[in-house]
């Protein structure tokens, strides 16, 4: 695939901004259904108010690929996280990014947990989930031999597994972007007006766009578009959940995603290996009064440990390199909202997508799209191709690899990150593609995602980017808007 | 394959003065190349613009460059080789090494190895500090390159956690570039930085100095907006109700360095869990025959002085080795044990081919008044060191002379202890 540039990433022009369908938030579920929405001829957009893709939940929650155990049956939490479980793999091959299916085991400490194993058993086997079984002790300590002693059984889901969130998330955009759609980024939508035909959306800095079908992907925020446009009156409750990230170590202590039996508050701490090869540990779950705390808590973070801990005994601190958390968009209506309004025409709400948002948004993706192309009588786009390829990674090739493109592309041979082995050419290619912040740049790259977590490679990074987007240093942001790094220049060098 | 006599991986203080003494120790074919990942060679010296350098190898104040310079200097007039720009991705066990650089994939074959690659910085996700993530936090390394290389200011109000010796004179840099220093905020009940340094870059610009004290939360969304800290118990544990809010939109890490030795484990090198670097001998020699160890990559040392000391001792013997393996054949070897108080020791053993005098380098593991420390083999004192204070954060070094080596008990280890604690 050639490097692509994007049509309207800059603020666009009001004379185009007329479209079939808009969707509102860049998030995993937006950039699914906007990936779908270019298999039909349809003007289509997307409005995000941050500088990049997945910068809300898709980039900051733990990248499980759910086999279905968990919702109650009949729920659309259950059709789509089995319909998406079955998709992934398929759309995971077309956009070239990281799915491995390693299963997963619920483990259990006592009888009474056993009882849930098997009610999780059941309730997996009525949602249509293959595969599930209730493993000995014996089975999981051969096969997760570091897993405590403690553990009396568990429920293995073979078709559980991890994949990366913020990586689909803008490989979705990309090929999105690739068959005609647009993003608008910056755009903070602050009032949503009606006209006969069209909504007409109006964003904080002025900007307007007009669209036919209006599709509500907002996360968090998504109660508060729904009210500006008059529809469904439902309240998102922000959940957060925090996580520790462990170095990639020589061998991983566990090969599965190891959960805890889940209670009223969730699916429980658990503890995965990622596709990257580092250990996630967390999320807990708190109600916070902020849509966008997304701090973390030395009590938090202590109680994720001693948890973790339960399960992994030779979990050590010693390894953390990075903490971090996310918030759960959680509805009160305690399901999916993924339905057209009843009262206002044309405005679908697809809100209150916590877990398992992540497995459910590409079943979520299409059935939107399908939703829209009915409404409209969209014809099929001709030219759509459903195939993406991820920019080629010094650190996954082999030699011969690395020697064939370090003559095609020289910079491909300058190492910028060294924690991850990241080329000068990933970088670039990172901007091409839409990248135009640092933590955009390390989403994209791995670039300062390593053991030292930027500490050499920031500024060079910052040199890269200043150069490629001709703007000083000063202009850079780590993720848009006031985040700025550096203050002042001084002096030339 | 290219092939050379000794290469050193890393082109910074160590690696300078390891190239030029395997250099001088060569006969003959005299081989050796320096690979520097960095545009310049120097390493991180570069960017420590502040004096304070060469106290004790060249009796005058330099500052960080100066001090590379002289070394860089003699690199190129004795024309050693060297490749800049050029990063080291593997090392096998058999003395083969892969760099990468714009030109290419280079594959070269060493006779001896030395491991010169330095350390990085502590972070703050790795101290686990609670918060949000906004721009604004740095490390101590980042900020000084930011200010010193690039010419950059980073903010307006600053506040360092961390007051070892770079902590501390980030503390005055930033100062100097007119960013206002709320305090410098250290978790133990003393500084682990130079005497002279706390009064040249704190008390002589009045920053504040709080000791057991801890950052606690980070705040701000997009970019810092200040930061809580608190006091600390002798347990290092938050006292309830001694928060505090200082606002800021800057905060520095320097809360200690970590041996870089990724390297080193491709290699097949033994580690030590202590120091983070490899187990060497008193040939700077680690387990991999051939491949030897000097400066930061070894053990974060907190004088350059002792770090080309160290590293031409390293180089020494790597040439040796390049020209004799044979000498290094049969390696047996006596621990030299760190014990009560002791944190660490290098050499963490005594080649009984080569008992030649040499440093034992060490650290203690906690502020001590009025020790003893003592060197002893099969229950023989041998050195007894009356220390009047002892801090983890200076090293500490002994010579072991001939006299003390005639004295040793091959059949036993040795064993370095404090004592009166």
């Amino acid at each position: 695939m050639q490097a692509f540039y994007l049509p309207h990433y800059e603020k666009g022009d009001n004379k185009r901004m007329i479209y079939d369908a808009v969707v509102i938030g860049a998030g995993i579920v937006g950039m699914s259904i906007l990936r779908e929405l270019t298999r039909y001829d349809l003007k289509i957009c997307c409005v995000e108010k941050m500088e990049d893709v997945a910068e809300g939940a898709s980039k900051a929650n733990s990248g499980i690929v759910h086999a279905g155990y968990d919702p109650i049956e009949g729920t659309k939490k259950a059709r789509f996280n089995i319909e998406g479980n079955n998709m992934f793999s398929e759309i995971c091959k077309q956009l070239d990014v990281e799915y491995k299916m390693i299963g997963s085991l619920v483990v259990a400490f006592d009888d009474h947990e056993i009882n849930i194993l098997e009610e999780l058993l059941q309730r997996g086997k009525r949602n249509g989930v293959k595969g599930l079984e209730i493993k000995s002790q014996e089975w999981v300590f051969a096969n997760e031999p570091n897993l405590s002693r403690n553990i009396k059984a568990a429920l293995f889901a073979p078709y559980s597994g991890i994949t990366n969130p913020y990586k689909l998330t803008i490989a979705l955009f990309e090929n999105a972007i690739q068959n005609g759609a647009e993003v608008i980024f910056g755009f903070e939508v602050c009032r949503i007006e009606k006209d006969d035909d069209f909504f007409i959306v109006c964003s904080a800095d002025g900007r307007v766009v007009r669209t036919r079908i209006l599709i509500n992907c907002a996360g968090a925020y998504a109660d508060e578009i729904s009210k500006m446009v008059g529809a469904k009156n439902f309240k998102i409750y922000p959940r957060r959940g925090q996580y520790y990230i462990l170095d990639k170590p020589e061998k991983l202590p566990v090969n599965r995603v190891i959960f805890q039996v889940p209670t009223e508050k969730g699916k429980g701490i658990l503890v995965t290996p990622t596709v990257d090869g580092n250990v996630l540990v967390g999320p807990n779950s708190e109600y916070v009064d902020s849509k966008d705390d997304t701090s973390t808590t030395q009590g938090g973070l202590n109680e994720i440990f001693e948890k973790a801990r339960k399960v992994l005994p030779s979990l050590s601190k010693r390894d953390v390199i990075t903490i971090f958390s996310g918030i759960r968009a959680t509805p009160d209506t305690h399901d999916f909202i993924i339905e057209e309004d009843e009262n206002i025409e044309n405005f679908i709400n697809v809100a209150g997508i916590e877990s398992p948002g992540l497995t459910s948004s590409v079943a979520i993706g299409r059935y939107v799209a399908e939703l829209v192309s009915c409404k409209l009588n969209g014809k099929r786009n001709p030219n759509f191709n459903p195939y993406r390829e991820d920019i080629k990674r010094f650190s996954e090739l082999s030699d011969e690899e690395r020697e064939k493109m370090i003559k095609l592309n020289p910079s491909f041979g300058n190492i910028v990150c060294r924690c991850e082995l990241v080329s000068e050419y990933e970088i670039i290619e990172a901007i091409k593609r839409g990248a135009r912040t640092v933590d955009g740049i390390k989403r994209r790259t791995r670039a300062g995602m390593g053991r030292c977590q930027g500490g050499f490679c920031l500024p060079r990074v910052m040199d890269i980017l200043s150069r490629e987007l001709k703007i000083d240093k000063t202009q850079i942001t780590k993720f848009g808007k006031n985040s700025y790094i550096l203050t002042e220049k001084r002096w030339e060098n | 394959m290219e092939k050379y006599r000794v290469v050193i991986i890393g082109g910074g203080p160590a690696g300078l003065a390891a190239a030029l003494d395997s250099f001088k120790n060569l006969k003959g074919d005299k081989r050796v190349l320096i690979i520097e990942r960095d545009k310049f060679l120097g390493g991180i010296l570069n960017q420590c613009i502040h004096p304070g350098f060469g106290l004790h190898y060249f009796n005058e104040e330099l500052t960080g460059p100066e001090y590379a310079h002289r070394f860089v200097e003699q690199v190129l007039e004795n024309r050693i080789g060297y490749l800049t720009e050029t990063h080291v991705i593997d090392i096998t066990p058999e003395k083969e090494i892969v760099a990468v650089n714009k030109k290419g994939l280079k594959r070269i074959k060493a006779d001896s190895i030395v491991l010169a690659m330095g350390c990085r910085e502590r972070t703050r996700g790795a101290i686990i500090t609670p918060g949000t993530r906004p721009a604004g936090i740095f490390t101590a390394g980042q900020a000084q390159r930011f200010i010193n290389i690039e010419g950059y200011r980073i903010g307006k109000k600053a506040v360092i956690v961390g007051s070892g010796d770079i902590g501390l004179i980030m503390a005055r840099r930033l100062t100097l570039e007119g960013i206002e220093v709320k305090a410098v905020v250290e978790i133990m009940p003393y500084s682990t930085g130079l005497r002279r340094n706390i009064v040249q870059c704190l008390d002589d610009f009045g920053i504040p100095l709080l000791l057991s004290h801890k950052l606690v939360k980070i705040h701000g969304k997009y970019r810092v907006e200040g930061v809580t800290i608190a006091r600390v118990d002798s347990q290092l544990q938050e006292i309830p109700s001694t928060e505090r809010f200082i606002e800021c939109d800057t905060v520095l890490f320097s809360v200690g360095l970590i041996p870089e030795n990724e390297l080193s484990k491709k290699a097949g090198v033994v580690l030590d869990m202590r120091t983070g670097g490899p187990v060497v001998d008193n040939t700077f020699s680690t387990s991999q025959k051939g491949i030897f160890a000097c400066g930061n990559v070894l053990h974060v040392h907190d004088l350059v002085d002792n770090v080309t000391k160290e590293a031409q001792t390293a180089g020494r013997y790597a040439a040796i080795y390049s020209q004799h393996p044979e000498l290094f054949e049969d390696n047996i070897h006596i621990n030299i044990e760190a014990k009560d108080g002791i944190r660490y020791v290098v050499p963490q053993k005594l080649n009984k081919n080569f008992v030649q005098p040499f440093v034992l380098r060490f650290r203690v593991d906690n502020f001590y008044k009025d020790a003893v420390v003592t060197i002893s083999n099969a229950g023989k004192i041998l050195i007894e060191n009356k220390k009047s204070i002892l801090t983890p954060g200076e090293m500490e070094s002994i010579e072991i002379s001939q006299k003390i080596l005639s004295q040793l008990d091959f059949s036993n280890d040795i064993v370095v202890s404090l004592q009166n604690i």
